[in-house]
């Protein structure tokens, strides 16, 4: 790549006033580094990733109302977390977060534990039981 | 206390820190230099490793092999730290602070609270400096932003402390001792020889065969996993080729940056030459990102489209195997 043909696109980069640097060529052939606000084809990448979390997150609410499952999936999603990083977030085996997404499983559970999700979650105990998102 | 700290920017991090410290410890070495007497180029393809409900495709190598690999053939000595309990690690730094020492973090991406909302991601490799403690505020150098800037107690904290794969346990880490001299020139040839031998492996989990492997699965996926899910592992690739990070090319140009300093140091030209091949090579990826990113833009339902994206994997594939098996004999 050529310094004059670093791309400098629109990005999501602009709004917290971070530039990426990229290694081109000069004139002379020589490398330099060069900032660049953005490129397009990441930002399109970047964009379906976070379209794909928000399917995610709609997905789960509507089981979260169906009484299909249990909010902690649903902020699971929202913390753009998996099994395996909640799990490890909260200390508790994945089989049994696991478990704990199943509603009725949900509702029996002690306090103690409600505030490990609930910490993680950075929400109180009560947004984390009375589920309106 | 404030540690009189150089802040540059790199365009990765972790080549970053490792400049930043050694030109605070008086060595002036180059970005480049870091990453490729380190060794840090690669490909793998982990399919059986899901981050982000994708499989793992890398274009480096692991977290921490770079500075570890670079230490041992210039001959420095690092000093590294994990905790388990979060005072004591904060005690740990803050007397290194003390003693005029500043250290490089692992932190976890997800909490940095200066990242736009869009980029942070449960990504555990993230590397930083920490130079000094003002008002309870921490000074931080984290080489891919242009500028310094702080964190306060907490949120170092938690992001020291960040949990899921690669946990960086509050891990903290610094160069302890150095030779008079670096020998340079022993490490460049070093490095090159181990990038040049994991390139060729002949395992199907990295280099050119890992190329391959994928350019097959892309042929495959859109009948096996339908073209929603082909489109995200494909925008995986790209996002993991061209982030922040790579410096562009999937790290290919810092690479043919690397070759170039490497050859002029050396007094070789066939490096200086194979430093413009690179160049091209990362071309050749950089196009294969544009055609990607249209396939799923478009959502173009013609399969054809991911068959010529698999084609230009094979045809970088079969570039990059000549190269490294050329670039074996230049030094």
């Amino acid at each position: 790549m050529k310094k004059n043909e670093v791309p400098q696109d629109e990005s999501k980069l602009e709004k917290a006033n971070i530039k990426d640097m990229v290694y081109a060529v000069d004139e002379n052939g020589d490398y330099v580094t060069e900032l660049s606000t953005g490129w397009n084809p990441k930002t399109i990448a970047l964009d379906n990733a976070i379209k794909q979390i928000e399917e995610r997150i709609t997905a789960a609410k509507e089981r979260v109302l169906n009484n299909e499952s249990s909010p902690l999936e649903y902020y699971m999603e929202v913390n753009k977390m998996d099994l395996p990083i909640l799990a490890s977030y909260v200390g508790i085996w994945k089989w049994r977060v696991k478990r704990h997404f199943k509603p009725s499983v949900f509702k029996k559970l002690n306090q103690k534990t409600l505030e490990k999700y609930a910490d993680v979650f950075d929400i109180s105990i009560e947004d984390l039981q009375q589920f309106k998102a | 206390m404030e540690i009189d700290f150089a802040h540059k920017q790199s365009a990765h991090c972790e080549n970053g820190v490792v400049s930043n410290l050694m030109r605070h410890n008086g060595f002036e070495v180059s970005e480049p230099m870091v990453f490729g007497i380190g060794s840090g180029l690669l490909f793998s393809y982990l399919p059986f490793i899901k981050v982000d409900h994708a499989p793992v495709f890398t274009y480096r190598v692991l977290p921490g092999l770079i500075f570890n690999r670079f230490a041992k053939r210039v001959g420095i000595k690092v000093k590294r730290e994990k905790f388990k309990n979060t005072k004591v690690a904060k005690e740990r730094l803050d007397e290194n602070l003390r003693n005029n020492n500043p250290v490089g973090l692992q932190v976890g991406v997800y909490n940095l609270i200066y990242f736009p909302d869009e980029y942070r991601f449960h990504f555990n490799a993230h590397n930083m400096v920490v130079y000094g403690k003002k008002e309870g505020n921490y000074l931080i150098s984290d080489p891919v932003m242009e500028n310094v800037t702080t964190l306060t107690e907490k949120q170092l904290e938690k992001v020291r402390f960040a949990k899921g794969a690669f946990a960086p346990k509050g891990h903290i880490y610094y160069p302890i001792s150095f030779p008079e001299k670096l020998d340079m020139e022993k490490a460049i040839v070093k490095g090159i020889k181990q990038t040049c031998r994991d390139m060729t492996a002949p395992v199907p989990l990295v280099g050119v065969k890992a190329m391959k492997w994928v350019a097959s699965n892309i042929r495959k996926w859109p009948k096996k996993l339908g073209a929603k899910r082909t489109n995200h592992y494909l925008g995986q690739i790209v996002r993991m080729q061209e982030e922040i990070g790579t410096g562009g090319g999937g790290f290919r140009y810092i690479y043919a940056a690397f070759l170039q300093e490497a050859g002029k140091l050396l007094n070789n030209k066939e490096l200086l030459e194979l430093s413009k091949q690179m160049t091209e090579i990362g071309d050749q990826w950089r196009d294969f990102a544009l055609d990607a990113s249209r396939i799923y833009k478009n959502r173009s339902a013609e399969n054809d489209g991911y068959n010529l994206i698999a084609n230009q994997l094979d045809a970088i594939a079969k570039r990059e195997e000549l190269f490294f098996k050329t670039l074996k004999k230049a030094v």
